[in-house]
């Protein structure tokens, strides 16, 4: 927005009106601000009692017994749930990666007109699917197909929940990457066209380089909604304590952990103390996987400003 | 005189295939998800009915139908809007009419894309140390939309924020010549011309705001309520949560209720999804500029 030349004096109505709603636009910015502070004052502040008592960095990281409602001896290890979220997380990225950057670069480069519109709608359609649908899915759809075909006695574990999570996240892959795809200037592409290039090479040349920060970007929001998907990975990976060693083994994801605990435990307790710690954890992970993509985008941003021409969309949610 | 040469029959070769392979990704992505949809509504068609839908559950909702898990749903969704719209459109007004490109704007930035990407989980965390434990709200309707009010303010406010930049800034300079306030632009260019714009914004949020589970289980939605909730201090009911109750939770629930859930909460939330893509595409063929 340019500056607005001020009118000479003219505080009347109109113009204390005008201050006022600044103020308030102004508030309505911060308040994102404030939320995003206050998410991490008021989870750290349920959790802080269990921090200073109880939490042993040790144990939390190191150990895989999660056992609070032992009667004699509570113990608090999140290993298993780091392997388990890890390993569903791990599974879902390498089924949806691949499959999200081929999709990205055929409704970018490839396809046109209507076919393209057609499968940027159904993509974003596929994002609206609520988890829990998608955990119901897991259960009773998932479950059976991967019990018949792999003749395994129980079909909720890492696969399941992998493939669940892969889908889920792959709609949101796609549309970023496909926005960085967007954002890689046309005069890169006719150049390379005009030296004789088919439109792969192209692509594989010139656009993907000079994109990959913006893939990168997309690659690691994807990891971020696989690590805090909650309902999904609940109902479909068995949530049953595991370092996971195949693919059919039941785990049990951090998330999952506190959503299904934190119902039965009394608030102020060790226990309820620390379902708050797992959300410190989950809370500081996330925040840095979403500042890493933000800095690759702003990277990815800031080269093709100074060479070429500004981008036509960002990766912002 | 444009001869084919080999190199070039070859290249060509290589980038049907590429394409093929592509395609091929594309449709692996979308057409599994077609399948389990099409299961859906076959497995889950044949629970639906009048009944289904506009009657209490019974015996411990083994039977009857699922009308205070809608209406809860109706209560959650209605109060997160009111909280959020008037936020996310003051901090979207601000972002694209106001802030200049300084530290400050960009930390907002930074602040709103996590919101987005903060576990739902986490959201519920808050939800009940803030709303429910700090403010005294309880577990309750007020509690559980403030939640989802923060957790799907970014929807509205990257909406609202692109729809107001659509709007060209020859308009806006215009106003300002003729001596109007910036507030005055807003009120009487800016917003008349993006106001469709926010509001597939707003039906998004609905969308994303009925399907959440994870940030009311603990904040004011309950797995059995056997009335309608009278006041935003009421616990409720919910699709959501009713879903993963049933089909978790409790047993001997016969299997075609689940499913007629799912296919509920299904096609809500797609049939606003299909509404704000299809208005989207609407104001686009109708733009004048």
């Amino acid at each position: 927005m340019p500056e607005v030349a001020h009118a000479a004096d003219r505080r009347d109505a109109a113009w204390w009106i005008d201050r006022a709603v600044q103020i308030l636009v102004l508030a309505g910015g911060l308040s994102a601000i404030v939320f995003i502070a206050g998410i991490f004052v008021f989870i750290t502040r349920e959790g802080a009692g269990f921090v200073f008592d109880r939490f042993d960095f040790r144990e939390f990281f190191g150990s895989p017994r999660w056992t609070p409602t032992s009667s004699h001896n509570p113990t608090y290890g999140a290993l298993a749930l780091i392997a388990g979220t890890a390993s569903v997380t791990g599974l879902a990225m390498v089924v949806s990666v691949p499959f999200s950057l081929g999709a990205a670069i055929y409704i970018g480069e490839f396809a046109t007109g209507r076919v393209r519109e057609t499968l940027k709608v159904l993509v974003e359609l596929l994002a609206a699917i609520p988890s829990v649908v998608w955990g119901f899915i897991g259960l009773s759809i998932m479950n059976p197909l991967i019990i018949q075909v792999f003749d395994v006695p129980v079909g909720l574990n890492v696969l399941n929940s992998g493939v669940i999570l892969g889908l889920m996240a792959a709609p949101i892959m796609t549309t970023i990457a496909e926005d960085a795809l967007k954002a890689v200037p046309d005069t890169y592409r006719e150049a390379a066209e005009a030296m004789g290039a088919t439109r792969w090479q192209v692509t594989l040349k010139v656009v993907l380089p000079a994109a990959r920060n913006g893939l990168v970007a997309a690659t690691l929001l994807g990891v971020g909604r696989g690590f805090g998907e909650t309902m999904a990975v609940l109902m479909a990976s068995g949530h049953s304590i595991n370092l996971p060693t195949s693919p059919f083994d039941s785990v049990r994801a951090l998330t999952a952990t506190i959503a299904a605990e934190l119902g039965e435990t009394a608030a102020g307790s060790d226990h309820y103390g620390a379902l708050f710690v797992l959300g410190i954890f989950l809370f500081l992970v996330t925040f840095a996987i979403n500042f890493a993509a933000d800095v690759f985008v702003r990277g990815g941003q800031r080269k093709h400003r100074r060479r070429g021409r500004r981008p036509a969309a960002s990766a912002n949610p | 005189m444009f001869e084919a040469t080999a190199q070039n029959r070859s290249n060509r070769k290589v980038e049907g295939l590429f394409r093929l392979l592509f395609l091929w990704m594309t449709c692996m992505l979308i057409l599994p998800v077609a399948l389990i949809l099409g299961v859906l509504v076959y497995r889950g068609g044949p629970a639906i009915s009048w009944e289904f839908l506009f009657t209490q559950p019974l015996d411990n909702m083994t039977a009857g139908g699922i009308l205070p898990a809608l209406v809860g749903t109706v209560w959650l969704v209605v109060v997160a809007l009111i909280a959020s719209v008037p936020v996310g459109v003051a901090a979207a007004l601000y972002l694209s009419e106001y802030a200049p490109d300084n530290r400050l704007t960009r930390a907002i930035n930074l602040a709103i894309i996590n919101l987005a990407g903060v576990p739902s989980i986490v959201h519920a965390l808050f939800g009940l140390g803030a709303f429910v434990i700090f403010f005294r709200f309880g577990t309750s309707i007020l509690a559980a939309s403030l939640t989802l009010a923060v957790m799907t303010l970014p929807v509205v406010i990257v909406a609202t924020r692109e729809s107001l930049q659509t709007v060209p800034l020859a308009f806006r300079e215009a106003c300002w010549n003729m001596g109007a306030t910036r507030w005055q632009t807003i009120r009487k260019i800016v917003l008349p011309n993006a106001i469709s714009g926010i509001l597939t914004g707003v039906i998004l949020e609905v969308s994303r705001t009925s399907g959440e589970t994870a940030p009311i289980m603990f904040t004011g939605a309950a797995a059995f309520i056997p009335f309608l909730p009278q006041g935003v201090l009421d616990q409720t009911m919910a699709m959501s949560l009713h879903l993963f109750v049933i089909s978790t939770q409790v047993p001997d629930v016969p299997e075609h209720m689940p499913f007629g859930v799912a296919l509920v909460l299904i096609s809500m939330v797609l049939a606003m999804n299909g509404l704000s893509i299809a208005f989207r595409v609407y104001l686009r063929g109708r733009k004048k500029w």
